[in-house]
């Protein structure tokens, strides 16, 4: 009998208090002896080559120990294999100090190593470069025509491209009484999580390394390190048990680990590479895109075609692609289809997965053609979504394991008051401002990863479970900690929960909103193997109480294994630590997906949107003033932690509806927006009502935990929900990411 | 330069070069002591004059708790207290603040017993990541003795220079206001 007293309980972050005191260590938070500092020097040219490199004015300086140029620069891994991380895209990986080759602006060309910080930052600015510059280009859109279809590889596993055409998409559209042909367009933009990247290499001596990194995969970050500078991977240790955030900018190991490490082992020092702020926009990137779209239906609103084709950024020496065109399919039932997913390689860094990447670039695009089709129809948007429900996931005609998207448009229509909606654009005021109301849906995928767990009942009776995962601030110790006690039927405090470093079991790096099935459904499996041992141990006992007892009429409850009717009968973890000579017990066991049984299905997160909005009838300037989001994403761990993933979404989507942009200067290729003033995210008063809900989601299917994932499903629908708010409030359609209020002026 | 056109240490270099030209490198890169009281304690250091006292907590007294988040003013991560006010320690040169009162996050903690506002931001999950959160509750603390917000709307307004990436906003909002509200911060 499996009592859960933990799972479904909103706990409070089990490290709050490190949090709040500052005791939390975050990458470049370690006090290491003899540390060097290292700073980078960025390309101020966008394309070419470099032709003349003079360090001396640098080296001159007291203080500085080393500069590190593509000509001075130690000898490395050769082929470009070993430079891949598991999520590198089809290409050639971008390889710091590599040759005298510029890519993108602000590549790194040079890495200064000195005993201050202070030091090495003047003395970077003191590093001459000469260049040769070549042409660039820097813009879809004015670069259309170099569109080509992207490049296959390992990585794109997980991002198929668009499926083969359905039905007579051009014969269907053409026939239907009601249409939309619709562009959309979405600027470049940033993570910016608020850490900055940062390595703190200490060097240990015989080839040995132990690395604090800013990072989303410690073992993907040891097996890039240990591949790149030919050292073995039990001597490269990677921890990142604290992570100031990442959504994504931390899935491939970025260059400031690579300086680090190669700086470290050239001077056979300890050195710390941070990145400025400035920097920061010279990595990972949400690609800009344009989006054509063209839907149709028939008199009843029921779609009968669509067409989606997205044109999206990708860098000069990788293919990186994002799952964009397809998404309406698994959202509505459409018998005639059109997807195209083209990428435009422009002379900027690689673009990297940011929260929800592709489905909530496509769904803007989708949810606002929707709501531009409702109005054409005269019908409710919300009722044009009923009535084109899938029941079934229309792009493979399999069944959900479960989908409770009915119920997030019901009870978030509900709680905010949907039904008071007057649909004339513009008809609805409170004082000065326009109100607006808009809705959309959001969909995303339920992945499971492979992870394997190392499970001990420690020698004092409690459970210790190992994992390479990381927590960036998603709730994962907690949450694996309360998997864990319930399984083993402990309290909480006596779960030890060891992550954040690659010498632990492995696990993928933590995205796509996979970490608390793939850890957590590991988790069981070890600690079902775990009982199972326990029990062997117990029935081995010389005066076992439970020698004779049939397994299903055991529990483990509170630290003991106890009959079900008769709990005084027990026998106490710690006695059977004690019968194991006082040894520790050990299990570790691989976390899968049941893909078998899964192939029958489609397993997918729902959610649905409402927006409030006022427009200042003048100035136009928006405000976000409520947003209800319901989510369907199986079932809820830890709904305090998911609360807070959900809510942090719906402030990501205000984000990107209304503010974020990195702004390219395209006469010089570069962003011109790259700090904290002028790349606006929302500030506190910004934020406004937030309500999130739960639908209840039983999935009997997905997993033994039947959880689903909630890292990014908050987002997807607010940017559409937000743009079709502000089209109701003023009758204007803004297709181009984020909106500003210049654009609703007359 | 990339790096170093809108940095202001930069500047400030360039600034004292100008203002004295003579003065060769050498004597610039000088190390100065520099007396810092930090959560009560008196320290020592030698410091390069244009050692920001963000870099003097976190790299030489080892007080990491005070975080970098932009180093231009620009995130609020670096919030620490100086004599009560709060103040952006990544704008402040350490030798500037010789005599005064600083409080960092790990100074908030009296003892064992958390603040009133550290459990408050525990209890409304008023974080994610963490790395925001003693930038804001040290700004918070600085906000309380200033008297100047008295609305929600007031202190949304006024917390406004601690950015949150995580969009913690509300629970951190909902904290404050409850400890305002209970008149705990004293
Ligand atoms: S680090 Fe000082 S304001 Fe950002
Ligand atoms: S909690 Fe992550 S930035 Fe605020």
């Amino acid at each position: 009998m499996a009592i859960k007293p933990n799972i479904g309980q909103p706990l409070n972050r089990l490290e709050g208090r490190q949090k709040v005191t500052g005791s939390a260590k975050y990458a470049a938070d370690y006090h290491v002896p003899q540390l060097l500092y290292g700073y980078v020097v960025n390309s101020t040219i966008t394309k070419g080559k470099i032709v003349r490199v003079d360090t001396s004015a640098a080296k001159a300086l007291p203080g500085v120990v080393e500069v590190l140029t593509h000509e001075n620069r130690p000898g490395l891994a050769w082929f470009d294999l070993q430079y891949a991380d598991m999520d590198a895209p089809p290409g050639t990986v971008f390889k710091p100090l590599h040759d005298n080759k510029i890519r993108f602006n602000g590549q790194p060309v040079a890495l200064v190593v000195a005993e201050e910080f202070e030091i090495a930052r003047y003395a970077a600015s003191l590093v001459q470069l000469d260049y040769e510059e070549e042409p660039f280009v820097t813009s879809v859109e004015a670069n259309l025509s170099k569109a080509r279809p992207a490049k296959k590889g390992i990585a794109t596993a997980l991002k198929p491209p668009p499926p083969a055409p359905t039905g007579n998409f051009e014969k269907a559209y053409e026939a239907a009484p009601f249409k939309v042909d619709a562009e959309y367009y979405h600027g470049n933009e940033h993570h910016n999580p608020m850490e900055l990247f940062a390595t703190t290499t200490v060097y240990e001596g015989n080839g040995k390394l132990t690395i604090y990194d800013k990072t989303q995969g410690t073992i993907n970050n040891q097996l890039f390190v240990a591949n790149v500078f030919g050292l073995r991977y039990k001597d490269v240790r990677v921890l990142a048990p604290y992570v100031g955030g990442a959504f994504g900018s931390g899935l491939r190991p970025q260059y400031q680990l690579f300086l680090s490490v190669m700086a470290a082992l050239h001077l056979k020092r300890n050195v710390r590479v941070v990145l400025d702020r400035h920097q920061m926009f010279t990595l990972a990137h949400r690609p800009q895109n344009l989006q054509q779209l063209q839907f149709a239906t028939d008199e009843n609103g029921k779609l009968t075609a669509a067409r989606h084709a997205a044109f999206v950024e990708t860098s000069s020496y990788e293919d990186y692609t994002e799952v964009i065109s397809s998404w309406s399919h698994r959202l509505y039932p459409i018998s005639n289809t059109r997807f195209e997913y083209k990428v435009v390689p422009l002379d900027l860094s690689t673009p990297t997965d940011m929260r929800a990447p592709g489905g909530v670039t496509a769904m803007h695009a989708i949810e606002c053609t929707m709501d531009q089709l409702a109005y054409k129809l005269g019908i409710d948007p919300l009722e044009l979504r009923l009535r084109n429900y899938a029941e079934v996931d229309p792009s493979t005609e399999k069944p959900f394991t479960s989908k409770a998207l009915r119920e997030c448009y019901r009870q978030a229509a509900d709680s905010f008051g949907w039904s008071n909606r007057n649909p004339e654009p513009g008809s609805m005021t409170r004082g000065n401002k326009l109100v607006g109301y808009g809705m959309a849906t959001g969909v995303w995928d339920a992945y499971q990863f492979p992870s394997r767990i190392e499970a001990i009942l420690t020698k004092e009776g409690k459970l210790m479970i190992n994992n390479a995962v990381t927590d960036i601030g998603t709730g994962t110790f907690t949450v694996m900690t309360q998997i864990a006690a319930d399984e083993l039927g402990l309290p909480i405090e006596d779960v030890i929960f060891g992550y954040g470093d690659s010498k632990k079991p492995f696990s993928m790096f933590q995205g796509g909103s996979s970490m608390t099935s793939s850890t957590g459904v590991a988790i069981v499996m070890a600690a079902k193997a775990l009982k199972k041992k326990l029990l062997e141990k117990v029935k081995e006992m010389s005066d076992s109480p439970l020698a004779d007892a049939d397994e299903k009429d055991l529990v483990f409850r509170n630290g003991r294994i106890a009959l079900v009717n008769e709990p005084s009968v027990h026998i106490n973890f710690q006695e059977i630590v004690a019968a194991n000579k006082g040894q520790a017990i050990k299990t570790t066991k691989m976390g899968k997906p049941h893909l078998l049984k899964l192939r029958k299905y489609s397993k997918m997160t729902h959610s649905a949107s409402f927006v409030e909005v006022e427009v200042d009838k003048d100035l136009k300037t928006i405000t976000v003033t409520r947003a209800v989001t319901a989510v369907a994403a199986g079932k809820i761990i830890n709904p305090r932690t998911a609360h807070s993933q959900i809510s942090g979404s719906m402030v990501w989507g205000i984000s990107k509806a209304l503010q974020e942009e990195s702004v390219i200067d395209e006469n010089l290729g570069k962003y011109v927006n790259a700090n904290l003033a002028e790349y606006h995210i929302p500030t506190h008063a910004d934020v406004h009502q937030l309500e999130v809900i739960f639908a209840e989601e039983r999935d009997e299917l997905i997993n033994e935990l039947g959880v689903k994932g909630v890292g990014e499903i908050g987002l997807v629908a607010m940017p559409a929900a937000i743009a079709n708010a502000v089209f109701h409030a003023t009758g204007k359609r803004i297709n181009k990411l984020p909106i500003h209020f210049d654009e609703l002026l007359e | 330069m990339f790096i170093a056109s809108d940095d202001i240490f930069h500047k400030v270099w360039i600034l004292a070069k100008t203002l004295n030209p003579m003065e060769n490198e050498h004597q610039f890169n000088e190390l100065q002591t520099v007396r810092l009281k930090v959560n009560g304690e008196q320290h020592e250091l030698l410091l390069l004059p244009w050692v920001s006292l963000l870099d003097a907590l976190r790299e030489h007294l080892d007080l990491t708790g005070t975080k970098k988040g932009c180093d231009h003013g620009q995130c609020g991560a670096c919030t620490v207290l100086c004599d009560g006010k709060r103040i952006l320690s990544c704008l402040t040169l350490a030798v500037l603040k010789e005599g005064a009162e600083i409080t960092t996050i790990e100074g908030v903690v009296r003892g064992n017993q958390l603040h009133p506002l550290q459990q408050a931001f525990i209890d409304h999950d008023a974080f994610q990541c963490g790395y925001c959160t003693p930038g804001q509750i040290c700004s918070a603390i600085g906000l309380f003795k200033e008297g100047k917000a008295k609305t929600r709307e007031d202190v949304k307004e006024l917390m406004s220079g601690n950015l949150c990436r995580c969009g913690a906003n509300i629970g951190i909002i909902d904290a404050i206001m409850e400890v305002k509200d209970g008149g705990m911060y004293e």
